[in-house]
């Protein structure tokens, strides 16, 4: 699904390297977790697979179901299957949120070709799936994510992602904010979408979120780079003992 | 106070390539006492005070410059609406293209032929509302208008117009020069809705006396522009009476010169006034809007709204202004503008200003001109909105709080669908 070969990415303004040789596969069907202490690169990596502006790949690779992610603009690589929810949702005033979704359903849908999505259809599929993630039908009225709370935004990310129906979810730090309830929402909503040709990359600090959505694989990243791989319970031993352990014995 | 020789020179270069209209019945003494002004002013120079941003020389010049015809591909806007349509061609009046301008509750005449009538109720607003808006701030164009305007319509509503009134202005001969000149006035109560649309002529200057008398509502939604090549200086003068309201919006795409003087009146208690304009440029597009909103009355309300989208080298200029006379207490005066500016090469120049002379009143203001929002643009591509549309996704965004200064929501969704589908046409 997601093959990244060490990727190298420096800021473009300054000469400053973020990721420092990122090798990471990520299978379909597969949930793979990563974790990593503060300013290690995890949003880097997030933003530079989706396009954004501002960094430079110096050196390596990502491809997304054999596409080169790295040569495509971001709506190219939304219509190739790839989504990330934000770890800061960006607020849009005056865009309304219906708005913005059907037109980024139609949009994808338009870019492979597919028909587009009728108004009722499309009200019908959002007003299911926002009650799925109890997100109040006022919310969906008001422009994107304004007014929002922070655990509001999150669930409206992962709306978004069950509308758009995408290969490859990144999520980063989709849990941050969220209350216990919100957080088991959030985690039945990803849950739901898991599927034999779905992968998921999941970014977090916290063991919580993976008692719901199980990884499958966990990475631990640290200064740019993967340095340790491991099962499920390399989550639950960065609970117990944070880094400092892991660090040394990779040091 | 006799002008610069320079700007005598202009004016009187001006005033020899028009021919003054002796026979002009009851208008003859405000028409005459309207060349005075305009010789006692002056026509506007780079130098004044109001014209820095906006160069008038082609606006003042004896001749017009030529204006090449555009054809837009599109039906004309408020087609779809039931309304009444009076029709101008280049300034002149077509009778066969115009609806029977019978509406209960309305008196319409063309001022070409009602001034000739021994008494006319429009005979206490012509070039009245013009000559006390010429202080503080002259608008020499506005007198030249109101001396010379060839025709015009008058309307007297005295009730709820049960449908809007539409003129409009089609563009035919590429050296047109056209003065038209408009006096409204709504008694007690009354209600309607005036539309007006269409680029008018090579060269258009038109002045447009609103009296609103108390508990009446006045609307007003233009779209101007669409000829590339057009240039029109257009004044709106109203006095607004107890508990009135005053609307009006204008779209503005494309025109290679457009000057929009607004100036409003509140001299009854609790009166509204609101003012808007969305403009959009791409390349050869000089936008002004110029307001004056005095506030004499308590417990008023005055909103003023300009959005401008640039691009490709098009300039926007907003010179608005509040004030609040002593006694106007109460006051709740408003006024924002803002550029969204699509490129470097595009500029806002913005003269926001505040005169309060009363001490219980709360007046904002604020002026911003900025690029789309990088962040939001990329929000937007990544979930797989093409830059082309996101761009103008955020532009309709940043428009939108002028285009809901429009009250009729068939009105808005079509000024909205216009806008979209100009942007469309100018996509990055
Ligand atoms: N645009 C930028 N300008 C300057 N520094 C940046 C920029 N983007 C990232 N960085 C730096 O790169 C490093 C990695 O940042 P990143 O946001 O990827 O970390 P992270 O692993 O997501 O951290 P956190 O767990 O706090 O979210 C940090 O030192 C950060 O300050
Ligand atoms: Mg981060």
């Amino acid at each position: 699904m997601l093959n990244i070969k060490n990727l190298h990415v420096k800021l473009e303004e300054e000469d400053k390297p973020i990721l420092k040789g990122v090798d990471l596969t990520v299978e379909a069907g597969k949930v793979h977790a990563i974790m990593g202490p503060n300013g290690s690169g995890k949003s880097t990596l997030s933003y530079v697979l989706s396009g954004r502006d501002g960094y430079e790949v110096t050196d390596g690779s990502a491809h997304l179901r054999g596409a080169d992610l790295l040569g495509m603009d971001p709506e190219e690589r939304a219509a190739a299957g790839l989504f990330l929810a934000f770890q800061y949702p960006v607020e849009i005033p005056g865009v309304g949120n219906m708005t913005f979704l059907r037109t980024a359903v139609n949009a994808q849908r338009k870019a492979r070709g597919e028909e587009e999505m009728d108004a009722a259809t499309f009200l019908k599929e959002v007003r299911a799936r926002a009650r799925d993630l109890q997100i109040d039908a006022e919310m969906l009225k008001r422009p994107v994510n304004m007014g929002f709370s922070g655990g509001e935004k999150k669930r409206n990310e992962i709306l978004q992602m069950a509308m758009l129906e995408p290969r490859m979810c990144i999520l980063d730090e989709t849990d941050s904010g969220l209350d216990v309830d919100a957080m088991k929402l959030v985690a039945d909503g990803v849950n739901a979408l898991r599927s034999p040709d779905r992968g998921f990359l999941v970014i977090t600090h916290y063991q919580r979120l993976l008692d719901h959505i199980v990884p499958d694989v966990v990475h631990i990243m640290a200064d740019g780079r993967i340095v340790k791989t491991g099962g499920a319970d390399l989550a639950l031993e960065v609970e117990q003992n944070g880094y400092a352990d892991i660090l040394a014995e990779v040091a | 106070m006799a002008a610069p020789q320079v700007r005598q020179d202009v004016t009187e270069g001006r005033l020899s390539a028009l021919a003054f209209p002796q026979a002009a019945g009851w208008t003859l003494p405000a028409r005459q006492g309207a060349l005075a002004r305009v010789r006692a002013m002056g026509l506007p120079g780079r130098r004044d005070e109001y014209w820095r941003f906006t160069d008038p020389a082609t606006l003042t010049a004896a001749e017009p410059q030529a204006a090449r015809l555009f054809e837009p591909g599109e039906s004309a806007p408020f087609s779809t609406m039931d309304r009444v349509q009076l029709v101008f061609v280049d300034g002149v009046f077509d009778a066969g293209a115009s609806d029977d301008p019978a509406l209960a509750g309305v008196e319409i005449s063309r001022l070409a032929e009602a001034q000739d009538q021994d008494i006319h109720w429009a005979r206490d607003i012509y070039g009245v509302l013009e000559a006390h808006g010429q202080t503080p701030v002259e608008r020499p164009l506005a007198a030249l208008n109101t001396a010379f305007a060839t025709d015009g319509v008058l309307i007297r509503v005295t009730g709820q117009a049960s449908k809007p009134v539409n003129l409009v202005y089609l563009h035919c001969s590429e050296t047109s020069d056209a003065i038209l000149h408009h006096v409204i006035r709504l008694e007690q109560g009354a209600d309607l809705t005036l539309l007006e649309n269409g680029p008018a002529a090579a060269r258009f200057n038109k002045v447009m006396e609103v009296d609103v008398a108390d508990g009446a509502a006045f609307h007003h939604v233009r779209t101007q522009g669409r000829d590339h090549d057009r240039r029109a200086v257009t004044h709106v003068f109203a006095r607004l009476g107890e508990s009135s309201t005053f609307k009006s919006f204008t779209m503005t795409a494309n025109g290679i010169l457009t000057r929009n003087e607004c100036i409003i009146e509140l001299t009854g208690d609790n009166a509204v006034a609101h003012v808007a304009g969305a403009a959009v440029g791409d390349g050869t597009f000089h936008h002004d809007d110029t307001v004056f909103v005095t506030h004499d009355a308590e417990n008023c309300e005055s909103r003023q709204v300009f959005k401008k989208v640039l691009r490709n080298g098009a300039t926007g200029v907003f010179q608005g202004k509040i004030l609040v006379q002593p006694g106007a207490q109460k006051t709740d005066g408003y006024q924002i503008s803002q550029s969204l500016l699509l490129d470097e090469d595009s500029q806002f120049l913005a003269k926001p200003e505040l005169e309060i002379y009363a001490d219980d009143v709360a007046c904002s203001h604020g002026s911003t001109s900025g690029a789309i929002d990088e962040e939001a643009l990329f929000y937007l591509r990544s979930r797989g909105v093409p830059k082309g549309e996101a761009t103008n996704l955020l532009v309709l965004s940043f428009l939108a709080e002028a285009i809901e200064e429009i009250e009729r929501e068939e009105i808005r969704e079509e000024i909205l669908d216009r806008l979209a589908a100009w942007l469309e046409r100018h996509r990055s």
